[in-house]
């Protein structure tokens, strides 16, 4: 259901319609591209990165949303935290409840070790149960883990780090097998052979899904085994500083979010398993992830003195909903424009070819709205352009987008938008962060006795993360991370619990005058409006 | 865009606030001041971390929605249901066989379903939960499977049902054992796994981790793509 304007803006676009069809645009020269790119797109824009003033990348740069969790102080003065009365002793402390989480806590319980898992909201809630499209992993006789490792990093711009895509590809058969016998229902034909599709970048068809509820159905499966065997989960306690003694990792303090009190937990391990960063709203972009998405374990390990790499980049998709308003910024599939369906402005025109690269589509949709203020705004003031839809079944035969893109068609009669007869508003929105802290290919940090896993540790994807890859390092890390936690934890005893690195981080932030009132990790986004927030009252 | 800027009352827990309308319940939530901490997810439709129930004044009707996709209408008495204490049995998967008897034993109160179809009516992504109930206590793990697949487990067929069965938790149980002891194993996965453990890609792939990024790069645009025949 439409607003009046924006129908009076269809109508328009319907007028051209049958002349756009016809109509011809060719690709951008690589200057126009660059220039493109170089005046809209939010990665190339100036003052979007800053050099950071302290911690172990200091002098680089990196997006000004993550300076600024890394420039500020402690949610905790380390003075005051009592360390004395510990609430958890246990081998391998895992940080996130997603599909990195879920796997870790399953492997390192399978080597023995005796686990926690603490999350921020509900056991479950991350970016992984919202993953649609598939997961990545050459297991076809046409396919190979080479070519796997060759679409990964000609993707990522060639700058990821070898060892870990080795370690994605190597593992991503063993990791199908593994959910497979877990009981994730994959889409198979009936001699049980994997249906598989070509993704974005992908030299051969090597996307493996469960319906569109691909990353659902697997975090659902790990969920209920978590469950089975007992492990457990503290839920709605996030991680809000590590411990550390003589630069190693010793466990963590956790923030109980419903009775404000601190938890202390002593670990012989700990694997951060915190997610991506959706919600910092990089320069006020909408985001397709979930609530939690607040790069809290970028924080807390930046803090203890381990660097991220590749954080001078953010995954944006071209197009996410900007209409209606329930669903603004999840993602509308690009096999929309894949089938033929043109993107077009406020006065009915086009403006772009529509399968230029992802960033190349993002700046155009930005700068049509942005600088030439021909996008359409909706009731809740977002603006977008129009994705024409109706095109599909006009060129493909009625009937095609309900076979081709049976959800995306639900998604939208949910609302009462029939994108087979009506166009579907659209804006770009942030995705995926790329990059994050630094880890090996046994998913360990340079901080002993910690270890990363999922969309928290960066290298693997480089600068641009192919679809159906997250899925995979998710499990793949996460397994890793589980296994060599484990392995380590009967090693080893427990450290001594300190705060001394937030003291000296603390000393250093004082001494290039960072304000007080800078704090983080930020935990949960704030949605309320201003004048809520300017009447509160803090008892 | 004028009509709807509209303000409308909506009562939240009893509370009386105005909203502008089209908002949904959990942007209405956050407009009326309201700050998260359960009772929100992923925000689009795929965690159930947001089962909301309400009510209109003068209505018998209770009815039910996901709050990040249910638009507020004037008059909702709503509240959102923070938790769900829910059954759950502790099973070895690799033990136990796709049959009837296998639910039965594990979630006996399968049997008191009724067929009142509350939990079909109440389900927030469509699904004819009662349809699959009824497969589950026939024995038809697949059938069970099929139709529970698109569940994102909100809890709200649970909190309704007036026999005191967990749906969802037989549901995700039937579909774990569809995928592992009903479906054909992929065994060209298995295949792949093997050789890649008896190091027949070993050498290549040291080589492409040895190589320059230059070399890298040629092999990158040289490389063959498998034609997509499903589009057209």
């Amino acid at each position: 259901m439409y607003s009046q304007d924006m129908i009076e803006s269809i109508n328009r676009l319907e007028a051209t319609r049958s002349k756009r069809i016809k109509q011809e645009l060719t690709l951008l020269t690589s200057e126009e591209k660059y220039d493109l790119l170089n005046k809209f797109h939010p990665d190339y824009k100036k003052g979007t990165l800053r050099e950071l003033k302290i911690g172990p990348n200091k002098g680089e740069k990196v997006i000004n949303e993550i300076a600024n969790l890394f420039e500020a102080y402690s949610l905790i003065d380390p003075d005051k935290v009592d360390l004395s009365n510990i609430d958890h002793d246990v081998d391998v402390l895992i940080i996130g409840g997603g599909g990195a989480g879920a796997s870790a806590a399953l492997i390192a319980q399978e080597n023995g070790a005796n686990v926690l898992v603490a999350t921020k909201l509900r056991f479950g809630d991350s970016n992984t149960m919202m993953a649609q499209g598939g997961i990545q992993a050459a297991d076809k006789p046409n396919d190979s883990p080479p070519r796997h490792y060759l679409d990964v990093i000609g993707g990522g711009g060639f700058d990821n780090t070898p060892e870990l895509v080795n370690a994605l590809v190597r593992d991503a058969p063993e990791a199908i097998i593994w959910l497979e016998n877990l009981g994730v229902m994959f889409d198979k034909e009936s001699d049980g052979t994997m249906i598989t599709i070509h993704g974005g970048g992908t030299s051969r068809k090597r996307m493996h899904s469960a319906r569109d509820y691909t990353g659902g159905e697997i975090l659902k499966t790990l969920r209920d085994e978590v469950k089975n065997r007992d492990i457990d989960v503290i839920e709605f306690s996030p991680a809000i500083e590590l411990l550390t003694s003589e630069g190693k990792c010793t466990g963590a303090i956790l923030y109980n979010l419903e009775t404000d009190e601190y938890i202390i937990v002593r670990a012989k391990t700990t694997i951060l398993a915190t997610g991506g960063a959706g919600r910092l709203h990089v320069q006020d972009f909408p985001t397709s992830n979930h609530y939690g998405a607040t790069a809290d374990g970028l924080v807390i390990a930046y803090r203890a003195g381990n660097p991220v790499i590749f954080m001078d980049n953010i995954q944006y998709h071209p197009t996410g909903a900007a209409y209606p308003e329930q669903i603004v910024g999840l993602l509308v599939t690009e096999k929309c424009r894949g089938l033929g369906a043109q993107l077009v402005n406020n006065d009915g025109n086009r403006f772009i070819y529509e399968l230029e690269t992802r960033d190349v589509e993002s700046a155009a949709i930005i700068k049509e709205c942005i600088e030439r203020n021909k996008g359409i705004e909706t009731p809740t003031g977002m603006v977008g352009v129009w994705l024409d839809t109706p095109m599909i079944d006009i060129i493909h035969g009625e009937g095609t987008i309900q076979k081709k893109l049976p959800a995306m068609y639900r998604q939208y009669q949910r609302f009462d938008i029939d994108m087979s007869k009506e166009p579907l508003l659209v804006y770009p929105t942030q995705h995926f962060q790329n990059g994050g802290i630094t880890v090996n290919e046994k998913a360990e940090t340079k901080i002993k006795n910690l270890y990363g896993a999922g969309e928290v540790e960066g290298g693997v994807h480089g600068r641009n993360r192919l679809m159906g890859n997250s899925l995979l390092e998710c499990i793949v890390f996460g397994r890793r991370a589980g296994k060599n936690a484990a392995i380590k934890a009967k090693k080893i005893g427990y450290g001594e619990l300190t705060l001394q690195h937030i003291k000296r981080y603390h000393m250093e932030l004082r001494k290039v005058n960072i304000d007080k009132a800078n704090i983080s990790p930020m935990l949960l986004p704030d949605y309320r409006r201003r004048v809520s927030l300017a009447r509160m009252i803090d008892v | 865009m004028s009509e709807e800027k509209k303000m409308i009352p909506i009562y939240i827990t009893g509370k009386k606030y105005l909203v502008p309308n089209g908002l949904t319940i959990m942007k209405a939530m956050e407009y009326s001041g309201y700050r998260y901490i359960r009772g929100c997810g992923c925000r689009g439709g795929f965690c159930g971390g947001c089962a909301t129930v309400y009510r209109f004044k003068n209505d018998y009707k209770l009815q039910s929605g996901l709050a990040c996709q249910t638009v507020v209408e004037e008059n909702m008495y709503l509240v959102q249901i923070p938790f769900f204490p829910a059954n759950k049995a502790s099973y070895d998967l690799k033990e136990i066989k796709p049959t009837g008897g296998t639910l039965l034993k594990l979630y006996p109160e399968l049997a008191r379903c009724v067929s009142c179809n509350t939990c079909t009516k109440v389900c927030p992504q469509d699904i004819e939960v009662m349809d699959y109930m009824q497969a589950a206590l026939k024995g038809d793990i697949s059938g069970a499977a099929d139709i529970s697949f698109d569940c994102i487990m909100c809890g709200l067929c649970a909190a309704r049902c007036p026999a005191e069965i967990v749906q969802y938790n037989i549901a995700i149980l039937c579909r774990r054992l569809y995928g592992k002891h009903l479906a054909q194993k992929a065994e060209h996965v298995r295949k792949r796994a093997s050789e890649i453990i008896e190091g027949k890609f070993d050498k290549e792939l040291s080589d492409l981790m040895k190589s320059d990024k230059d070399d890298i790069r040629k092999m990158y645009n040289k490389r063959d793509i498998e034609p997509d025949e499903t589009e057209g």
